[in-house]
C-alpha cells in the first residue's frame, strides 16, 4: 500500500531523516514509535505531501506523492500533530469545507460528513465553535476531517498528545475501530500506547528505522535473555556448587557476604520457570534456604530505550535490530491504568 | 478551488474584514462624490476615484494581511498541503475571494454615475472606464498584498509591510523627481536594488549560493552596461519608478484615456505576484 524508499530529509544542514525505507501493507494499525525529535513527524509530513524529501520516494498504492500528488493524496487522510482547525468555524462548517476540497459534493458529501461525525462522536458539538471545544474534541474533529473522502490510509501524528487519560483511551479506541476498515498509521513516543493499539510497530530513532515487526515478534526476537536473581542462605562457594548442578544456567555475577550469597544468572532463552523450579529443587535437596529469587526478562521498553538513546551512528540496521517490551515511557499509561481501575467513563468535552 | 473560494468568502464575512473593507471604500467614495460631484458640481465621476485611489494603499493590506499569514500561524497550511488541491488552486481560490470582496462595493459604486446622470451631464464612458481601471488597479494591489501575506505568519507585519510598499508605490512618481538621473547615480541605486533583490531571493529560497549567483550576475550585468553603454542608465531609475507606479497608470484613465498598455501592465502584475505567492507557499515544502 505504501512504499517508502531511501527517504532522506535535511533541514539546512540538520539531517532529520536518513535513508529511511519501509513498506506498509493494506489493513492493520501501524505504530510509528520513537522519541521526540526522532523524525516521525518529518516522515509523516513527507508521506502526506506536506514536505518535500531531499532524496528518496514515497509511493501510495503505486502513486508517487511527488509525481502524482493529487491521486496519492486522495488515498490519504492526515491529522498533523497540531490539528489544523479554524477556531472560528463549527465542526460541521469545517468538515464541509474539507469534504468539498477533497472533491465531495451533494449527497455523498452529506453522507460522508454524517459518517465522520458519527465515527468520531462529535455529534454533540457539531454546531459549537471549534475554538470553544476541549482538546479531546478538537482532536476528534481533526480525525473526522482525515476520514472524509473515504481514504484507504489514515495517518495520525501523535493524536493522543496533551489529552487527559480518559480522552487518550477514547482516541485509542477510535483508532482501533478505524483499523478495522482502514490502514491506520499513527505515531507516538509512548511505547505502551503503540503496543496496545498497533498490530505492527516501526521504531524510528535519529531519523533511521531501527526495528519493525509485530509487537510479539519484536519481543521474541529482540528482547534479551532471561536473567534470574537469587539470594541464598549460604556462602558463595556452597551456593555456586548448588547452582552449577542445574543445567542451562551460567553465572553473570556472584557476590557473597556474611554467609549470604547473591547471584545474577543468565537463563538463556528457555522457559525461565523451568529454571527457577530446578533451582528451587536443587537448593531444597542441599537443605539450603533461598532467601529471594526473581526473574527479570529484558523488556521491550529496555531495548526501546537502548535503541533510541544511542547516537545515530551506532544504530543497527532494521533487518538485524534488537527489540523491546511493555511499560509506559511517560506517565500517561499509569494514569490510564489508574482511571481504568477506578472505572471512570469520562466526558472529554470542555 | 471552489471549496477554497467559498471557505475564504465565508471566513471574510464571518469576521469583520469584508464589512470594514467595504464600509471604508464606500465611505471614501461617498466623501469624494460629496466633495466633487455635489459640492463642487463637477460632472466627472472619475475624479472621485482619483481622489480615493490612495485609500487602497491602506485598506488593501488590511484585507489581504491574513490571507496566507493566518494559515501559517494557526498551522492550517498543513491541511491545505495535504488536501488533493494544488498550491496554484489554493492561491487562486483565495485571490478570487478577495476580488469578489473588492468587486461588491465597486458594484454599488457603479450606480453612482447613473444616479448623478439623472441630475446633470455625466460622461459615462470615462466614468465606467475609470471604475474598470480602479478595479484592475485594486486587483493588482490585492495580488501584491497576497504575496506579502505569504512571506510571513505575522498578520500585523504583513499589513505594515503592505502599507509601506503600496504607499511607496503611490509616491514613487513624486519621489522619482528627487532621484539622481545621472549615470552613476542610477548605477548606484540599481546596485542597491540588486542587493535587495538578492536578499529577497535568499529569504525566499534560503539558498545562499543562488542569492550569491544572482548578485554576481546582476552586478556584472550592471557593470557591463555602465562600461559599454553608460547612456542607457541615464534617467533609468526615475523612469522605472514612474513606469512601475500602479497609481500613475490609473490616473491616465482618470484623464479620460483608455490605455491598453496599462491594462496589460495590471494583468501582468497580477500574474507575477500570484506566481510569486505560489512559489512562496511551495518553498515551505522545501525548507
Amino acid at each position: 500500500m505504501i512504499t517508502v524508499s531511501h527517504l532522506t530529509k535535511y533541514y539546512g544542514r540538520h539531517l532529520a531523516v536518513s535513508d529511511l525505507s519501509f513498506e506498509i501493507g493494506e489493513g492493520h494499525v501501524y505504530g510509528f514509535l520513537g522519541p521526540n525529535g526522532a523524525g516521525k513527524s518529518t516522515t509523516m509530513n513527507i508521506m502526506t505531501g506536506c514536505l518535500s524529501a531531499t532524496e528518496g520516494s514515497v509511493s501510495i498504492d503505486g502513486h508517487d506523492i511527488f509525481e502524482e500528488p493529487k491521486a496519492a493524496k486522495k488515498l490519504i487522510g492526515y491529522l498533523p500533530e497540531q490539528p489544523p482547525l479554524y477556531p472560528g468555524e463549527t465542526p460541521e462548517e469545517y468538515l464541509h469545507f474539507v469534504g468539498q476540497a477533497k472533491g465531495l459534493r451533494g449527497e455523498r458529501l452529506r453522507a460522508e460528513l454524517e459518517a465522520a461525525i458519527e465515527a468520531t462522536g462529535i455529534e454533540p458539538v457539531r454546531h459549537k465553535r471549534i475554538g470553544a471545544l476541549s482538546k479531546g474534541f478538537r482532536q476528534r474533529v481533526g480525525i473526522a476531517q482525515a476520514l472524509l473522502g473515504d481514504p484507504r490510509v489514515i495517518i495520525l501524528d501523535e493524536p493522543t498528545v496533551g489529552l487527559d487519560p480518559l480522552q487518550i483511551l477514547e482516541i485509542r479506541d477510535l483508532i482501533r475501530r478505524l483499523g478495522r476498515t482502514h490502514t491506520v498509521i499513527f505515531s507516538s513516543h509512548i511505547l505502551s500506547e503503540v503496543q496496545t493499539v498497533c498490530d505492527r510497530i516501526l521504531i524510528i530513532a535519529h531519523g533511521r528505522l531501527v526495528a519493525q515487526g509485530k509487537p510479539e515478534e519484536l519481543e521474541r526476537e529482540l528482547a534479551g535473555e532471561t536473567e534470574i536473581r537469587l539470594i541464598a542462605d549460604a556462602d558463595d562457594l556452597t551456593a555456586a556448587k548448588i547452582v552449577a548442578s542445574v543445567e542451562g544456567l551460567h553465572a553473570l555475577e556472584v557476590t557473597g557476604e556474611g554467609g549470604v550469597s547473591t547471584f545474577r544468572l543468565a537463563a538463556g532463552d528457555g522457559d525461565p520457570h523451568a529454571m527457577t523450579r530446578a533451582l528451587f529443587g536443587a537448593f531444597a535437596k542441599a537443605d539450603t534456604a533461598i532467601l529471594e529469587m526473581s526473574v527479570k526478562k529484558a523488556t521491550l521498553e529496555d531495548v526501546f530505550l537502548e535503541l533510541t538513546e544511542k547516537d545515530g551512528s551506532g544504530l543497527p540496521a532494521p533487518e538485524d535490530s534488537i527489540a523491546e517490551d511493555s511499560a509506559p515511557v511517560d506517565g500517561a499509561a499509569e494514569e490510564i491504568k489508574e482511571s481504568e481501575a477506578t472505572g471512570h467513563d469520562g466526558d472529554p468535552e470542555a | 478551488m471552489t471549496a477554497i473560494l467559498k471557505h475564504e468568502l465565508r471566513a471574510h464575512f464571518h469576521s469583520l474584514t469584508a464589512w470594514v473593507f467595504g464600509a471604508f471604500l464606500l465611505c471614501f467614495v461617498g466623501i469624494g462624490a460629496l466633495q466633487y460631484n455635489l459640492k463642487a458640481a463637477v460632472s466627472n465621476f472619475e475624479y472621485v476615484l482619483g481622489y480615493c485611489a490612495i485609500i487602497l494603499a491602506i485598506i488593501v493590506p488590511l484585507l489581504t494581511m491574513r490571507t496566507i499569514a493566518e494559515e501559517r500561524r494557526q498551522k492550517t497550511d498543513q491541511l491545505i498541503y495535504s488536501l488533493p488541491v494544488t498550491t496554484t488552486q489554493v492561491v487562486l481560490g483565495k485571490y478570487l475571494a478577495l476580488l469578489i470582496l473588492f468587486a461588491i462595493p465597486l458594484l454599488i459604486v457603479c450606480l453612482y454615475p447613473l444616479i448623478f446622470a439623472q441630475y446633470g451631464d455625466v460622461y459615462l464612458p470615462t466614468a465606467y472606464g475609470s471604475i474598470g481601471a480602479f478595479f484592475l488597479m485594486g486587483a493588482a494591489l490585492i495580488a501584491l498584498g497576497v504575496f506579502i501575506s505569504s512571506l510571513t505568519e505575522n498578520q500585523g507585519f504583513a499589513a505594515g509591510l503592505g502599507v509601506a510598499v503600496m504607499l511607496f508605490n503611490y509616491y514613487s512618481v513624486s519621489l522619482s523627481e528627487y532621484v539622481s538621473r545621472t549615470t552613476v547615480g542610477s548605477g548606484a541605486a540599481l546596485a542597491v536594488l540588486a542587493v535587495l533583490l538578492c536578499l529577497l531571493i535568499w529569504y525566499m529560497t534560503k539558498n545562499a549560493n543562488l542569492a550569491y549567483g544572482a548578485a554576481v550576475v546582476l552586478i556584472l550585468g550592471l557593470s557591463g552596461v555602465l562600461y559599454f553603454k553608460p547612456e542607457l542608465l541615464e534617467g533609468l531609475l526615475p523612469g522605472i519608478m514612474e513606469k512601475l507606479s500602479f497609481f500613475e497608470r490609473f490616473y491616465t484613465f482618470v484623464d479620460g484615456v483608455f490605455d491598453l498598455t496599462s491594462v496589460i501592465f495590471y494583468l501582468t502584475a497580477i500574474v507575477f505576484f500570484l506566481f510569486l505567492s505560489v512559489q512562496s507557499l511551495e518553498k515551505r515544502r522545501y525548507n
